[in-house]
């Protein structure tokens, strides 16, 4: 009778283990996981603001006070392109822009704009970027200010080699081209307000 | 200029001084074969700024007070 209950008791306890050990195993992994040690993050939401803090300080050593002030109040750059040159005496070019002065639009983070300034003419877009592929700090993204500094150095110090890395492209495929005229014409309105005041304090200075 | 943190030191020192010379020498030497592509910001006889870029130490001018190096521009989509 003895060893009847007991063997009864076995099964039941066999039986019972196998219903209750999964959940016991999983209770104690649970309990695993919320002791255990995390690696801390090394994430700082403030690096990426004072990296552009920083490099806002050494995009404006760099570049003409009128460009630093531009960058300041529109947000980009314009930079005068250098390669133009006029038709051979003589000679008529079939291209009527030959010759004519233009200039690139620099945006943080975008292609760089070309355009003729004296008609407002969008020309190309010129899509380039500068990738760390080492990813030091975990993106290879430059900071903005970085971003436009880096195109200033690369178009006013060696502007054919960087338009030959750049893929080309029609204006509008990735700068809306109502924005750059916008941009174009809030730049004129920039400049005529600029010339406005050096004018004014010019006159502040011979009037004393 | 690095991604994430802007601006870097990376070494600094006198031309004058041949150790430390031999030390920047290095140091352009290193950033030039990790791919990267320096500059000086100098200003024009007409006063403009504007970068000159450099390829070998030597075209570096003995007055520059810094070199900037950045990532080599690619082209992007």
């Amino acid at each position: 009778m003895l060893l009847a209950a007991i063997a009864i008791g076995v099964v039941i306890v066999a039986l019972l283990w196998d219903l209750v050990l999964p959940s016991v195993k999983e209770a104690v992994e649970r309990w695993k996981a919320r002791r255990a040690i995390i690696p801390g993050s090394s994430y700082d939401p403030g690096r990426e603001r004072r990296a552009e803090q920083r490099a806002r300080q050494l995009l404006r050593s760099c570049v003409n006070d009128e460009e630093w002030a531009m960058y300041s109040d529109l947000g980009f750059i314009r930079v005068w392109g250098g390669l133009s040159r006029a038709p051979r005496r003589g000679r008529i070019s079939e291209d009527p822009r030959a010759g004519a002065p233009y200039a690139y639009l620099v945006y943080p983070h975008k292609p760089i704009v070309a355009y003729l300034p004296q008609t407002g003419e969008l020309l190309n877009e010129y899509c380039v970027e500068f990738p760390d592929e080492t990813r030091p700090y975990g993106s290879s993204r430059l900071p903005d200010s970085d971003d436009v500094l880096a195109k200033w150095m690369a178009l006013t110090g060696d502007e054919r080699r960087l338009l030959s890395m750049a893929n080309m492209h029609l204006p509008g495929r990735q700068v809306d081209p109502k924005r750059v005229r916008r941009d174009l014409w809030h730049l004129s309105q920039w400049e005529r307000e600029r010339l406005r005041r050096a004018g004014r304090s010019q006159g502040e200075v011979g009037a004393a | 200029m690095k991604p994430g943190h802007g601006e870097v030191l990376i070494a600094e020192g006198d031309v004058e001084v041949a150790r430390e010379e031999e030390l920047l020498i290095e140091e352009f030497r290193h950033q030039l074969d990790q791919g990267m592509w320096a500059a000086v910001p100098e200003r024009t006889t007409v006063g403009r700024r504007e970068a000159r870029m450099i390829k070998a130490f030597e075209d570096i001018p003995r007055d520059a007070d810094r070199v900037i190096f950045f990532p080599r521009a690619a082209g992007g989509v």
